[in-house]
């Protein structure tokens, strides 16, 4: 067995010299090559587009996204744009605005794919004059309004439930055209931007020829096109700018001007024959996985440090390039290359995760890793071997900081154990305290116009935070039938009284109007009708009379069976929202449990998104936390080691989470992904840490404190390098605009950071007592039988 | 007289010769308006007519839903078509009648007895762009057509179900419509309508009709006895089955004034 693994060990280590030599005796070769294979794979870029639709985020199997599909197909959909106009004068109600409003709300019929436009303009306003019965828009011809006017427009628009905290503000003081958008779904790349650019160009027309007045955009679609230019923007700006932390980093640390454009080329061909594989492989980008550059690139660039710094080690000590090279490649190409599968290991976790963006993400990072790690030993070397190098022999510092630290370590280790356990058992005890939340508006950050206008929505009139309630009443026209009517109206009232309660619509507050018109706008018959009869013929009379577009079938099904309600609700945390939404069955178990009671919304979908992937991701962490302690394991050959390799490893992750809440203290569906996703980052420092201390151990028979000092000489300042390199890009992603990114690069990069102090302040203490403990008990051992 | 007979011969040469050169010459627009007007020539004299029609609703999820009416129409010269129209389902609308004065332009006169209630109410609106009973038609769809409600263009001959068509752009005149234009496949023929699509505000498909199985009625009048709307952009359809058509059965004026309405049923 010894014998068959030493065989192979030898043929796998002649392969690697082939290999070694051949990059290095044909340089150009190699980088042709590679630059023919870059070029194959970039081909499938233009492949990869954006999908902006907030739907990406849930898998087809969501619960919640199959209950709100169900619900959308039965009624209409409730895509929309919102156009929240803010006269300077604060006064909706004046003729020139409203004039200005009717105007806008008849443009907003050429958005693309429009299917109603709802205003205080087109509102439908019912009234009776004796046996007549007047539909008409509140607003019909604003050039012949007067100021005289104007209190009977304002009390009807501030007085009708359906409007007031919706499309108008109690005050008159702004008001909002809301269109919805029914979006055909064929082309999910193209019809967003495309109904965005006429909205935008609708705003500027209207802005232009109404300089009094401000226009914000809001609504789901406008939420849709932020997903995909706030990434975009992202791109633009954080990748140069993470190129320039790398470059900067490399040429201050390393001094060379060859090795980091050697690096860079690295990254670049990492990247882009990753998005070009991802491309031909019928990927799209969403938010989350369009930070895979700004990932891949912080990866990329340990390899090629390792690499470089080897390399360099061995040139000072006056060792010729092409040897220098081979060398470096032979001692760093099973750590890179371990380090490689567990970081791939550690994002292909994500594939559990319950969002599909974050899958993709994780593949695409894992691709990029592994891809990395091949051209570090290829074309990395052959780029080497052509571009000059020169470095001047000198003697590597002897008491540098890394042995003050070490000495300081070993020193300590008495208080450094108890100390950093109990700092560390203090942060993992706040990981509980985070609360769960997943806010759609607030996954962008308030430099993004669609955050601002659907803030300002929210200060002035209501949020963006809704859930729709199906009420089925199981037989056709039952909608119409007392009883129903009745729970409706206790429902709608009820509902109306809850403090989250913003605005509601519902159909009852309709045919209250309509009794009430029915018998000569009589107040004391706003009520429910209790005939059956009565409510059928009122909307039968009432949908005869409607125009295009401002139908009830948002509100009903065809059968009549069933009625659609919409509630607006204040902003609030997932936890609130499900609390929210198992109040509402609560109420219909206990009032009307014959009634089948449907809840959805995409709001309800992020709300629940949270929980679902945190419970996927704990599996995911699980078993990547098993493969790369079983390969750790193997790589230090030792199970002892491997399971002590256990706490440096999975205390960062909860170390993070616990300073987390003391940062932020929500977590959401970004977040979830973060532990699965550093374990694999994080495994490196322990693995170059506890295989250095092994090796003086075993192959030097060096004693604990003597390994640790070892240890630290020898990858100390590579460990720290990298984790600065890290923890800078991951910084550098958490400038996003994107929320989901921003604050999944700032808590990686705390983690990062807190594994290296955990490697370099508990871990060797803890190396020292444990083993001291060991040899201390051997000893006794050999005195009782000496 | 034989050099008149000649002369008229000549006469009638050159007018062969001329016609199809007169014809060149029609535009588009014109074209579109003479077949559009031979079309209702041709459906004139019908006075009045009784259908029953049933209509079946369904959504994108396959679900159906009934509705079941009457209709009484009276042909009236120069003006819009009255009808009457009772309704017999859903039931909690049984009974339910609905009085119409069609002009071709400009708001309809609209009466509405409730029997829940047990009064006539007016009603005023403009609008005749709204859903008719929830289903994919609209009002408008449903009222006589009249020439002055749209402006018109020939766009093409086209092979259709009866035979060789006729297509023709129409134009609503009332700023209130839906639809900025319905294109109308009429038959060679007999001038019957096989197809309409209409197009929203923003110009884009909204909708297609469809009419199978025409008959026709006293040797001039051809009704279809289904009519399948299908809206492209919600996934939703309505058929209208048409069933025992009568015409000339000898409603008048006094059929159909707001105090009938009432004994409709």
């Amino acid at each position: 067995m010894d014998f068959m693994l030493t065989i192979r060990h030898k043929t796998g280590l002649a392969m690697k010299n082939r290999l070694f030599r051949a990059v290095t005796d044909y340089p150009v070769w190699v980088v042709t090559l590679t630059l023919l294979l870059v070029f194959a794979a970039a081909a499938g870029a233009p492949n990869l587009v954006f999908k902006s639709d907030y739907r990406v985020f849930f898998s087809e199997e969501n619960p919640q996204l199959t209950a709100f599909e169900a619900m959308q197909r039965v009624y209409n959909k409730s895509d929309n744009v919102s156009f929240v106009i803010a006269p300077e004068d604060g006064n909706v109600f004046t003729p020139e605005h409203l004039a200005a409003v009717q105007k806008l709300t008849t443009e907003a019929w050429q958005i693309p794919y429009s299917t109603r436009v709802d205003s205080i303009t087109n509102f439908q306003h019912t009234w009776a004059e004796e046996d007549d019965m007047i539909v008409e828009d509140l607003v019909l011809e604003p050039e012949t309004l007067t100021d005289e006017d104007m209190p009977r427009i304002r009390q009807v628009a501030t007085s009708e439930p359906l409007l007031v905290g919706k499309l108008v503000s109690p005050e008159g003081h702004v008001n909002v055209v809301n269109v919805t958008v029914q979006l055909p779904g064929v082309n999910p790349v193209t019809e967003v931007p495309e109904v965005t650019a006429k909205v935008r160009e609708i705003k500027a027309q209207f802005e232009a020829a109404n300089p009094d007045s401000k226009v914000y955009l809001s609504g789901v679609v406008m939420m849709n096109n932020s997903f995909a230019e706030s990434s975009l923007t992202d791109n633009a700006t954080l990748v140069p700018l993470m190129f320039g932390v790398v470059l900067l980093g490399m040429i201050i640390m390393l001094r060379t001007f060859s090795g980091t454009f050697a690096t860079v080329l690295i990254i670049i061909f990492s990247i882009v024959s990753t998005m070009g594989i991802v491309g031909w492989a019928g990927f799209f980008l969403t938010g989350p996985s369009a930070s895979a550059p700004t990932m891949i690139l912080t990866l990329a660039v340990a390899d090629c440090v390792h690499i470089l710094t080897t390399m360099f080690y061995e040139m000072r000590q006056g060792v010729e390039k092409r040897k220098a090279i081979i060398d470096s490649l032979k001692i760093n190409f099973q750590p890179i290359l371990l380090t490689s599968v567990t970081t791939a290991i550690g994002f292909l976790s994500m594939n559990f995760s319950d969002s599909p963006p974050f899958r993709d993400l994780g593949n695409m990072v894992a691709i990029g890793v592994m891809l990395a790690f091949v051209f570090s030993v290829t074309v990395f070397p052959a780029l080497l071997m052509i571009l000059p190098v020169k470095i001047k022999p000198r003697p590597e510092g002897k008491r540098d900081l890394m042995h003050k630290l070490s000495d300081f370590v070993i020193a300590n280790r008495r208080k450094l154990l108890p100390g950093m356990s109990v700092v560390m058992l203090t942060l993992v005890a706040f990981l509980p305290q985070n609360k769960l939340n997943d806010d759609f508006v607030k996954y962008f950050d308030t430099s993004v116009p669609f955050r601002q206008a659907t803030d300002f929505m929210q200060d002035n009139l209501s949020g963006m935070t809704n859930v729709e309630i199906s009420i089925d009443s199981g037989e056709s026209s039952g909608i119409n039938s007392p009883q129903f009517l009745k729970v409706m109206g206790d429902f709608s009232s009820w509902l109306r009284a809850q403090p989250e309660t913003d605005h509601l619509n519902t159909l009852s507050d309709t045919i209250k109007r309509l009794n009430k018109n029915m018998h000569a706008d009589d107040e004391s018959y706003y009520k429910l009708p209790e005939d059956r009869e009565l409510s059928a013929q009122y909307l039968l009379l009432y949908e005869m009379s409607l125009p295009y577009g401002l139908d009830l079938n948002d509100q009903l099904n065809v059968d009549k069976s069933s009625t659609r309600m919409i509630v607006t609700l204040r902003n609030m945390t997932s936890k609130e929202m499900v609390a929210v939404e198992n109040r509402i069955y609560q109420w219909f178990e206990a009032n009307a449990p014959q009634l089948t009671v449907h809840v959805a919304s995409p709001n309800l979908m992020f709300a629940h998104i949270g929980q679902r992937n945190i419970q996927s991701m704990l599996i995911g962490t699980t078993v990547a936390l098993i493969l790369i302690s079983v390969l750790l394991g193997i790589a230090l050959r030792s199970v002892r080691y491997g399971f002590i390799s256990l706490l440096p490893n999975l205390a960062p992750a909860a170390m993070g989470f616990g300073l987390w809440y003391m940062i932020d203290g929500y977590v959401g569906l970004a977040l979830s992904i973060v532990a699965g996703m550093t374990l694999g980052i994080v495994v490196d420092d322990t693995v170059h840490f506890l295989s250095k201390y092994l090796y003086a151990r075993n192959k030097r028979g060096a004693s604990s404190e003597e390994a640790v000092s070892y240890a630290f000489a020898s990858v100390g300042r590579a460990l720290w390098i990298t984790t600065l390199v890290l923890v800078a890009g991951f910084m550098v992603l958490a400038q996003s605009s994107f929320k989901v990114n921003a604050d999944m690069g700032l808590l990686t990069a705390i983690t990062i950071l807190i594994a290296l102090v955990v490697d370099f302040l508990f871990l060797p203490p803890l190396l020292m007592k444990l083993d001291n403990h060991v040899s201390a008990k051997k000893g006794d051992r050999n005195e009782v039988v000496n | 007289m034989k050099s008149l007979t000649k002369s008229f011969n000549s006469l009638l040469l050159a007018a062969t010769v001329v016609m199809p050169v007169m014809a060149l010459a029609e535009t588009a627009e014109e074209k579109g308006l003479a077949i559009s007007k031979e079309a209702k020539v041709r459906d004139l004299g019908w006075a009045d007519m009784q259908a029953d029609m049933r209509m079946v609703l369904r959504n994108k999820q396959g679900q159906e839903s009934l509705r079941e009416i009457r209709m009484k129409s009276l042909e009236v010269a120069d003006d819009g078509d009255k009808s009457l129209t009772v309704f017999d389902k859903p039931r909690d609308v049984k009974g339910t009648a609905f009085l119409s004065f069609s002009h071709p332009v400009g708001a309809d006169d609209q009466w509405l007895y409730l029997p829940a209630l047990k009064r006539v109410k007016r009603i005023a609106s403009r609008n005749k762009s709204g859903p008719f009973m929830g289903s994919e038609f609209a009002y408008e769809d449903l009222t006589s057509f009249e020439i002055e409600k749209y402006s018109y263009k020939y766009l093409r001959d086209e092979a259709c179900e009866g035979g060789t068509c006729f297509v023709v752009e129409q134009y609503p005149v009332d700023k209130h419509s839906g639809y900025t234009r319905r294109v109308v496949w009429i038959d060679q023929n007999e001038y019957r309508i096989w197809k309409v699509d209409f197009f929203d505000r923003k110009n884009s498909p909204l909708k297609t009709l469809t009419f199978e199985g025409y008959n026709q009625y006293l040797s001039k009048y051809w009704r279809a006895d289904l009519q399948k709307m299908v809206n492209h952009q919600n996934g939703k359809s309505t058929d209208l089955v048409w069933s025992d058509y009568r015409f000339q059965t000898g409603l008048s004026d006094s059929d159909f004034n707001k105090n009938t309405l009432k004994r409709a049923r």
